[in-house]
């Protein structure tokens, strides 16, 4: 019997040749990624540890994203306990560059590696064929000590993409269609594997837009078959794939789902839950106070790329506030390269420096009671982007900034 | 060795994601002390000043879904909950809680046959017991059980170490 990616990733983790979905085995993680949503409380046990060491400096990267710059007096503590830490560890530490997500794609990803996050969405490694998975900070600190951790191994959900997306509809109405097919528990603890004639036509920024919403589903990870594409993002980037894992013929998988393309239309998730999704075209009365263009799930060149085609020319509706903000310093000079920003700022958008910004409801772009935001951000829960009175609608880069030009939510063939 | 024992309960429903039960803007609080008020209030603002050292949760399915905030069990822990029975967790979540020492169970059926404000008996590893009713639950693995019984993994790791 053979094996899924995520199977495989883990038996080369434990050192093994075969394991199966429910083992539960001792792996070694080829990176920790940690970023100051949580960061100061792994230090704060850290020190609290007997002779505490750390296992391998050159595996963790920190990355402060979700509050930069510092926005109150506490988080300029718990910024300066986590910079303060890595300076006397010599760990690698970003400050303000990207989303950490971004960053870990941009310049450490490679496939068949296994990588813990300490952040929910570390699934998007999935796009370069990475097994990457979300932690609390506990589970970080004893993997940042030992080098290593335990994981069940998943069950595998396998979809089979067919043709390609219509023009107007996103990697973004893709996942969100598939969350809403299988529900936000539908894939706990199991993993998400991509594959199937339609991936040649997903750019890797769809890839990791997918990947990384797969645990809105409750996924433990989502996974791509390797391609072409991904190997030339990574020769450009001038990495290497640790090893590149295909499933196998005879892999045992949960369900197989063939998913055709064409029939995705531009959907939202509506609040105040991910599974909650509707064809775009049921929410065209729905007025919104704010927009936002960015974030681990669509803040990329290609994301800014669709939202500047929506709005050149056109104005943000009078009483809305459009956010863009890129994922990383790459992006954002990309984007300014190309005169986006540029499109965006004449257009009445408020652009702001690469981090999690609203996706996270802290930092900036807050929304206030009875207010609506309409959101490129991984979620849509109760209170996420503000006030626990505040209504939260999730779509892609088109379908946002076509919103932001509307000021109720709008696709951009509606312009 | 999970103890028996009894707890007033408090009753939730499916889909209590980690930013209900501790909403972003409360994650900069540099204590969880500081924090444990604010649990649960974006859905019932007063709860937190209800729950007493010992009451349980029981909630629906998917419980602790979305960020892999540590926070959202350590407030549930530092509110003296005794456990969470609920029809399904996340798993980032289960994970964060037993590595905080707070006791987890699985159970579909308590949550239809339970009223806010019962008492239900756990008897460890073997049932729920409310209402006259009796709730199987599976048992534990042996590995989460030391973490559990320590208070959590940092202190498990101290515990096999010898240190303490």
């Amino acid at each position: 019997m053979g094996m899924t990616i995520a199977e495989k990733i883990i038996a080369a983790a434990a050192g093994k040749s075969c394991v199966r979905a429910g083992d539960i085995e001792t792996v070694t993680l080829d990176y920790m990624m940690s970023n100051d949503g949580t960061t100061h409380l792994t230090i704060d046990m850290y020190n609290k540890l007997v002779s505490p060491h750390i296992s391998d400096k050159d595996k963790l990267i920190w990355i402060v994203d979700h509050n930069v710059p510092s926005d109150s007096v506490k988080t300029a503590a718990s910024h300066k306990k986590m910079r303060d830490f890595a300076r006397e560890n010599d760990i690698t530490l970003w400050e303000g560059r990207g989303v950490c997500h971004q960053i870990m794609m941009e310049h450490y990803v490679c496939p068949g590696q296994l990588i813990f996050g300490a952040d929910s969405h570390t699934c998007a490694y999935g796009a370069l064929g990475a097994f990457g998975t979300g932690v609390g900070c506990t589970d970080y600190l004893y993997a940042m000590v030992t080098g290593q951790s335990w994981l069940l191994v998943p069950p595998t959900l396998r979809f089979n993409l067919h043709g390609q997306l219509r023009d107007g509809v996103c990697a973004r109405d893709l996942i969100l269609s598939i969350i809403k097919m299988i529900s936000a528990s539908g894939a706990s603890y199991k993993a998400m594997e991509f594959g199937g004639d339609g991936l040649a036509s997903l750019s890797i920024a769809d890839r990791i837009c997918i990947c990384n919403l797969c645990v809105e589903a409750g996924a433990k990870t989502g996974l791509m078959e390797v391609d072409d594409k991904a190997l030339a993002y990574l020769e450009e980037r001038g990495r290497v794939p640790k090893q590149v894992f295909a499933p196998d013929a005879d892999a045992s998988y949960e369900q197989v789902y063939e998913i055709d393309l064409e029939d995705i239309v531009p959907v939202v998730a509506k609040p105040h839950f991910v599974d909650n999704v509707v064809p775009a075209s049921e929410c065209r009365d729905v007025k919104i106070d704010e927009a936002f263009l960015g974030s681990c799930s669509n803040g990329r060149i290609e994301d800014l790329r669709a939202g500047a085609k929506v709005i050149k020319g056109r104005k943000v509706a009078p009483k809305v506030r459009f956010l863009v903000v890129p994922a990383s310093k790459e992006v954002y000079i990309q984007a300014a390269e190309e005169g986006l920003l540029e499109i965006f700022m004449e257009a009445g958008a408020i652009v702001m420096n690469p981090n999690c910004s609203v996706c996270w409801g802290s930092c900036q772009g807050v929304i206030g009671a009875g207010e609506t935001l309409i959101s490129t951000g991984t979620r849509n829960f109760k209170g996420r982007a503000g006030s626990p009175d505040s209504f939260v609608y999730l779509a892609s880069a088109p379908t946002v900034t076509a919103s932001a030009v509307m000021g109720r939510i709008a696709t951009a063939d509606q312009l | 060795m999970i103890k028996d024992f009894t707890a007033r309960l408090w009753k939730l429903g499916d889909d209590i994601d980690t930013d209900i039960i501790i909403p972003t803007e409360y994650l900069a609080f540099p204590t969880v002390e500081e924090m444990k008020g604010y649990a649960f209030s974006p859905l019932r603002p007063e709860l937190a000043g209800m729950i007493r050292p010992g009451d349980c949760i029981v909630a629906g399915r998917n419980f602790g879904c979305g960020s892999s905030r540590e926070q959202a069990p350590e407030v549930l822990k530092a509110l003296g909950i005794s456990c969470i029975v609920a029809g399904s967790f996340a798993r980032i979540f289960f994970r964060n809680a037993i590595n905080n020492g707070l006791l987890l169970i699985e159970n579909a059926d308590l949550h239809d046959a339970v009223q806010e404000g019962d008492v239900i008996s756990v008897r460890a590893n073997e049932y729920i017991e409310a209402n006259g009713m009796r709730f199987g639950i599976a048992s534990l693995p042996e590995n989460l059980v030391e973490i559990l019984d320590a208070g959590g993994l940092v202190k498990a790791m101290r515990h096999r170490n010898g240190v303490e």
